[in-house]
């Protein structure tokens, strides 16, 4: 049924459908309306064979959702930013040990300084933690894509993480169409896992490898994203049988087959991306966009191929890796080697600050002068005069204090 | 595309408006987008929340900067919140107070300015001061596109029984308010 709906709800009513049978969540994680419809679905029993449990942490919410996992059961959690984080070795059990946990992340940027806006710095952080890890452009591409994500997880066993930008998606009403019951019972089969804890046939989970065997555990690990490259496609065309809607698989390009420039991003801002394409479309110019769907594994392939007619590829990243930054456009740089295409990082919509269609404007009048990276929409005014004043001053006190107190005199990007 | 902007303080349901009038404008066979200024959800601090309408998908993910219309449910604001900034050409302005616009002390503004009473009409029949809902019975008699019924029926999908019942008349006494001060009575 299409339905104007928040998003968190949206997805709640997704995951309901997918017949979770363990939820365990953290409730400030922080966290989204998502576990919180879902615990009120399990209380009234709309969600039925389901056990919903409230944990003291993010660590513990997947740890239980290891074992539960462990014994055969269809599990689901959802986090954000900081609660990721204290998630994080527990991330890492869950896909080595191989158990198809499917999680949402409402992204959001990672403190210090505190700050609960978007962007991706959590998913970021665990972008080699071994779990796949998708990217929704809208609240209807992110119910599709975790319905996909539990079938996708548990024909691989491998976890599942789908990436929903926080506030941006998650807060926001728009209409989505709601899968039935029926429709999502005859896409997604009961779980069969490839290990199950069982008394009459005991095994050991969570084995110590050493020297002589680490390493090609690890390597399988690895081979499963191989496989996953082939089998998203696989459950997209799948689920358009099945739902009849499109569903972008690892990517997607759009206006890119004679495009000479093409933009690459993951999330939301595909959508304000798009709208510039028609834009520049409009003015005649040749302009594309890819919208990577899947992070992890990574796509080369399909970068490739969409990417094939552009002689400039501009990778928005909201994500600043200090000491590097780029880390999407190093990919994609890598995917497009000796392909002679420019691969332009152009980080931004850092800690909620918006990709505007005026910000993307400002970046195509200067395309042809960026530096690499760009920063956009930054203001250099106020990085000059803070810089400035720690050159004066030893004891220059707290960085984000000082930036605060300098944006406050000098103006800037203000939020309405 | 129609742009709506929600100017007001945490608690006075300027979050809730604005999803309303997505869910009327939805009923209403319209595509719509609402969505919170992010983050400060605390009572009484400046909050945004905005809406869009359109005939078509809605893909555009920022904050409204260019609103058609601008609902200012806290009068208090006017002076400390640049609420016209950005505001389109032909922008009107809705704005909670009970005294007429040419007393609020605005001077000249880029944005035709309009009053209802929300806050008073919300005590008389709601007991507390929730201004939002009238706004949206204001604004359905600003806008050809959006009309009252339907956002009472949004308002019924999310408030049942006596408190939606309620609501609706609040949004009613403000349609009729706004109608009567636009001469369209």
């Amino acid at each position: 049924m299409r339905k104007q709906i928040e998003g968190s709800q949206a997805i709640a009513a997704a995951v309901q459908c997918c017949r979770p049978e363990v939820i365990s969540c953290y409730p400030i994680t922080p966290q989204t309306h998502i576990v919180e419809t879902l615990s009120a679905k399990v209380k009234s029993g709309e969600l039925e064979n389901c056990e919903f449990i409230n944990v003291e942490s993010e660590f513990a919410a997947l740890s239980v959702l290891i074992g539960a996992s462990a014994a055969g059961a269809r599990t689901y959690t959802a986090t954000a930013s900081q609660g990721l984080l204290y998630m994080a070795e527990a991330v890492y059990n869950a896909s080595g040990m191989g158990f198809p946990i499917v999680m949402t992340i409402g992204n959001r940027a990672i403190g210090a300084p505190i700050n609960i806006w978007n962007d991706h710095s959590d998913s970021m952080s665990m972008r080699d933690a071994g779990w796949v890890q998708l990217y929704a452009e809208s609240n209807q591409e992110a119910v599709d894509l975790h319905i996909q994500a539990f079938r996708l997880a548990e024909s691989l066993s491998l976890p599942v993480m789908v990436c929903v930008d926080g506030f941006v998606l998650t807060h926001a009403f728009e209409p989505v169409e709601i899968p039935s019951q029926a429709q999502v019972d005859s896409f997604l089969p009961s779980f069969d896992p490839v290990q199950v804890l069982d008394p009459e046939n005991p095994i050991s989970m969570g084995t110590m490898v050493g020297p002589n065997a680490f390493f090609e555990v690890r390597y399988l690990h690895h081979e499963k994203h191989l496989r996953a490259l082939e089998r998203i496609p696989t459950i997209a065309r799948e689920f358009e049988k099945t739902f009849g809607r499109k569903a972008a698989g690892l990517a997607e390009g759009y206006f890119h087959e004679d495009a000479e420039t093409i933009f690459v991003a993951l999330g939301s801002m595909n959508g304000t991306i798009k709208d510039f394409v028609d834009l520049r479309r409009a003015r005649g110019e040749k302009v594309g966009c890819i919208k990577l769907v899947s992070y992890r594994p990574f796509p080369s392939e399909v970068v490739r191929s969409l990417a094939d007619s552009a002689q400039r590829v501009i990778c928005v990243e909201k994500h600043l890796a200090p000491g590097t930054c780029g880390v999407v456009a190093s990919e994609v740089r890598h995917a497009l080697q000796h392909s002679g295409k420019q691969v332009q990082a152009v980080i931004g919509g850092i800690g909620g600050r918006p990709i505007s269609l005026a910000a993307l404007d400002g970046l195509w009048a200067e395309r042809n002068r960026l530096d690499e990276p760009h920063f956009l929409g930054l203001n250099w005014e106020v990085i000059g005069s803070v810089l400035e004043n720690q050159k004066k001053i030893r004891r220059s006190g707290p960085v984000a204090e000082s930036v605060v107190k300098t944006v406050a005199e000098k103006g800037g990007f203000h939020g309405i | 595309m129609f742009q709506v902007r929600f100017h007001g303080r945490g608690g006075q349901g300027a979050v809730t408006a604005a999803e309303l009038l997505s869910v009327a404008a939805f009923n209403e066979g319209n595509f719509a987008q609402a969505f919170p200024s992010f983050g400060s959800e605390r009572m009484g601090a400046p909050v945004a929340s905005f809406c869009r309408i359109s005939d078509k998908e809605i893909r555009l993910r920022e904050p409204i900067e260019h609103p058609d219309i601008l609902l200012v449910l806290d009068p208090t604001l006017l002076h400390h919140v640049p609420i016209f900034e950005g505001a389109s050409e032909n922008a009107q302005c809705l704005i909670n107070s009970t005294h007429s616009v040419n007393d609020l002390g605005l001077g000249q503004t880029p944005v035709r300015l309009l009053h209802v009473p929300a806050s008073a009409i919300a005590r008389d029949v709601l007991g507390v001061d929730r201004p939002n809902t009238a706004l949206l019975g204001g604004l359905a008699a600003l806008c050809e596109s959006i009309s009252l019924s339907a956002i009472q029926d949004a308002i019924r999908s999310r408030f049942t029984g006596e408190i939606g019942e309620k609501n609706c008349a609040v949004a009613q006494k403000a349609y009729a308010y706004v109608k009567a001060e636009v001469g369209d009575a």
